[in-house]
């Protein structure tokens, strides 16, 4: 069929089965946002920033695990965008965005809204492309879907001239991907499998070390079932949470910077690691010389790269997590003995007897924790919880209950700001009929704020709840232990009244300073189904806890004093 | 782990940005680059990129994996049984002794390759350490200028 390059590329997203695409037009992408005016293939959201777009479709990916799609501009639209692919790179998101360039003559000579995207993308993404001839744009289409979703996923970059989108020529979308040079390991080596499953069943206190990895590879079943049939404790990282289930007996908790007592104690005396789609990133391992002395490692990863990249490793598996999970639950059927780690997980209950996950509550003013608490006890299973960055992040981690795989989402690697009231928009337009709610700051809100309008506009109902703290929270308590309480630009006394910004913006807002008004505000935003602000006022000075001081080994953590600690963790406000 | 010398090399896709996807991936991770030499394949649409470098052994493994991970590389072929050339390239002025500098060059395979009417020029193609002996050689004829070539490997 005959058509000119901007219909090709509609043609091959509705090929792909995308049904929404976030995005934001300009001169050099415009001939293709004439065909998406023509077609009914798929909806397009306008948002009102390329940044946003961009985490729009990338919360989308989390939430269904499918391929999310942006589209921008040329120059300021793709500067723009370049945010959004550094966060989903981060993380391993499958994701397309496609890029208007200035035409292929102009190319080179500094021309209107021209930026070498190829060239600035090039570490940001997985793979990326600058289409030169029309002819090659449906391969091209084509290979970018496949490369992003296959393998470690990752965000693939297509830059299109002008004229290409403009030029007619012959469309026919390739039925396969032929890349002689890429060629995923998925399967994982038979031989190191049996060696890993000797392993497991000779250790004594193995520990199950669950990363985003197993999220992307939809192998949670499997991790259940694994962890089931011997018994074995688990720990997850930020990026894994809901992966056991929070009811799980054999979940420790979250491991890490932030994470609680008996998992940085569990990952600190195993004797055998059992790394399911983790990369040993620096914010979980603490000081890397003392972190998991005693330990040997099997590590299950598709990414030969992420293997041996931090610490050594005994038993190496380059391949997809479900398929090494497959083979190796039929290989300890029968093998695997719960008994034989009874007296280990007998000592990591008494951890967590020890320093469970805890905070002091009071009635005074509102503990964050308490708000999650409750976030959980009301909509619990059935919503879908985005974040943004600092400690509204690590107190969603920490308490909301996880019952399940993509239920949490948010910016790991990257750590970005600004990323959860879009993401939310995209999870939500993916499962409208889930209750979606960002946990935010009054920081990290102000970053994609003007993103009320878009939810506003295409009536996508997400609940914003802002911990409200007048501070850069993570950064404030840094300072706190860090920096002898010099405050240095963290103070956000001096803010908008968010609850008149979501009204001005067509949504609604809440103004909350006591339990039973937070209660009330997030009922009430769940029956309006109107884009929300709830703007909790919480305590100002309080802590994330646990905490490994950066480069602090992981076993050393700075704990919450038991019974009353409303000292120690109110700081300052205490005096 | 002390730092060893490692030469790569890659077999790419002939196109346009697999350089600097290359050399990005080596600047972006603070990897060493001693040198790069690229060239296409006879008859294919591939080209050849030799790089000569240095690390740990953990920096090296990461270097190659890294280096697999890139979508245009069909290759990476790093062996410490590799046959190295490398070619150089120097001016002298027309007044030192061309008979010495011949037989200098010849011994470290070359020859005098151009004669001018104030310089001459000498070519040596060999082992990266004998042409480092070369260079140092050469400075006693008051070379006026020096161009090395990177180096070249083949597997063995
Ligand atoms: C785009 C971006 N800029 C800066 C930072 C550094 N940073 C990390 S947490 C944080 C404070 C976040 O404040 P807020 O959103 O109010 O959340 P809180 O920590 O108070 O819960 C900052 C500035 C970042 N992660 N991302």
């Amino acid at each position: 069929m005959k058509m000119n390059g901007a219909q090709m590329v509609c043609e091959a997203l509705i090929a792909e089965g995308v049904k929404t695409v976030f995005g934001y037009p300009g001169g050099a992408i415009m001939n293709v946002y004439d065909e998406i005016y023509k077609q009914d293939g798929f909806e397009h959201i306008l948002n009102r920033h390329e940044q946003a777009s961009v985490h729009a479709a990338d919360g989308y990916a989390r939430a269904t695990g499918d391929v999310g799609v942006a589209m921008v501009t040329s120059g300021p639209g793709f500067t723009n965008a370049v945010t959004g692919l550094a966060t989903a790179y981060m993380d391993s998101i499958p994701m397309v965005v496609i890029s208007g360039q200035v035409p292929l003559s102009l190319i080179g000579t500094d021309g209107f809204q021209e930026i070498d995207a190829v060239g600035i993308s090039r570490p940001c993404t997985k793979h990326n492309y600058l289409v030169r001839e029309l002819s090659d744009l449906p391969r091209i289409l084509k290979e970018a879907f496949h490369i992003a979703r296959s393998g470690r996923p990752g965000p693939v970059l297509v830059d299109i001239p002008k004229d290409i989108t403009a030029e007619f020529g012959d469309f026919v979308y390739p039925e396969e991907v032929k890349i002689a040079s890429y060629k995923p390991t998925i399967k994982g080596n038979k031989r190191q499998i049996e060696k890993a499953i000797d392993a497991i069943v000779k250790a004594k206190k193995p520990l199950l070390y669950i990363g985003g990895g197993v999220v992307l590879s939809n192998a949670s079943d499997l991790v259940r079932k694994i962890a089931e049939m011997g018994q074995i404790p688990a720990v997850e990282t930020l990026m894994a949470r809901g992966v056991m289930g929070h009811s799980n007996p054999l979940l420790q908790g979250m491991l890490g910077m932030h994470g609680n007592y008996s998992s940085n104690m569990a990952m600190s005396e195993t004797d055998l690691i059992i790394s399911l789609g983790a990369r040993f990133d620096d914010r979980v391992t603490g000081k890397l010389s003392e972190f998991a002395k005693y330990a040997d490692i099997i590590h299950v990863d598709i990414d030969p790269a992420n293997i041996g990249k931090l610490v050594d490793v005994d038993y190496p598996i380059v391949g997809d997590v479900k398929e090494v999970l497959d083979k190796m639950i039929a290989g300890l059927e029968g093998r695997v003995k719960p008994e034989r780690y009874s007296d280990w997980r007998e000592v990591l209950e008494r951890y967590d007897n020890l320093h469970p996950q805890s905070y002091v509550d009071t009635d005074d003013v509102i503990k964050p924790q308490w708000v999650i608490e409750r976030m959980g006890e009301l909509v619990g299973e059935q919503a879908i919880i985005t974040s943004d960055v600092g400690q509204h992040q690590m107190w969603a981690a920490q308490h909301y209950p996880f019952d399940r795989p993509r239920q949490w989402i948010n910016s790991g690697g990257l750590g970005t700001m600004g990323f959860g009231f879009p993401a939310a928009l995209g999870a939500k337009k993916a499962f409208p009929d889930k209750t979606v709610i960002n946990v935010t700051g009054d920081g990290s809100i102000l970053m994609n704020v003007q993103e009320l309008v878009t939810a506003a506009e295409y009536k996508i109902p997400v609940i914003n709840v802002i911990l409200n703290n007048h501070f850069l929270g993570m950064v404030r308590q840094w300072q706190t232990f860090f920096y002898e309480e010099r405050y240095s630009e963290t103070d956000l006394t001096f803010q908008p009244n968010y609850k008149a910004l979501a009204e001005a913006c067509h949504g609604i807002g809440y103004d909350v300073t006591t339990k039973a008004e937070f209660d009330a505000a997030l009922k009430d935003a769940i029956e309006k189904d109107k884009v929300a602000f709830i703007n909790v006022q919480v305590a100002r000075f309080e802590n994330v806890l646990p905490m490994v001081p950066a480069a602090g080994a992981l076993y050393n953590m700075m704990l919450p004093k038991k019974g009353d600690s409303k000292k120690e963790n109110s700081g300052k406000e205490a005096k | 782990m002390a730092d060893v010398r490692r030469v790569i090399s890659v077999l790419v896709a002939n196109e346009s940005s697999v350089l600097s996807r290359i050399s990005g991936l080596f600047a972006g991770r603070g990897y060493n680059i001693e040198t790069l030499t690229v060239a296409p394949v006879p008859d294919s649409d591939l080209s050849h990129v030799t790089i000569a470098t240095n690390g740990n052994e953990r920096v090296l493994e990461q270097i190659t994996k890294q280096l697999h991970k890139l979508v245009p590389v069909y290759k990476v072929i790093e062996h410490e049984e590799m046959v190295e050339k490398e070619m150089v390239l120097v001016k002298f002025p027309i007044e030192e002794s061309l008979a010495d500098i011949e037989a200098l060059c010849g011994a470290y395979n070359g020859g005098i390759v151009n004669v001018g009417v104030s310089m001459f020029i000498g070519m040596v193609a060999d082992e990266p350490c004998r042409v480092k002996h070369f260079i140092e050689a050469a400075g006693r004829y008051n070379p006026m200028e020096i161009v090395r070539g990177g180096v070249v490997a083949i597997e063995r």
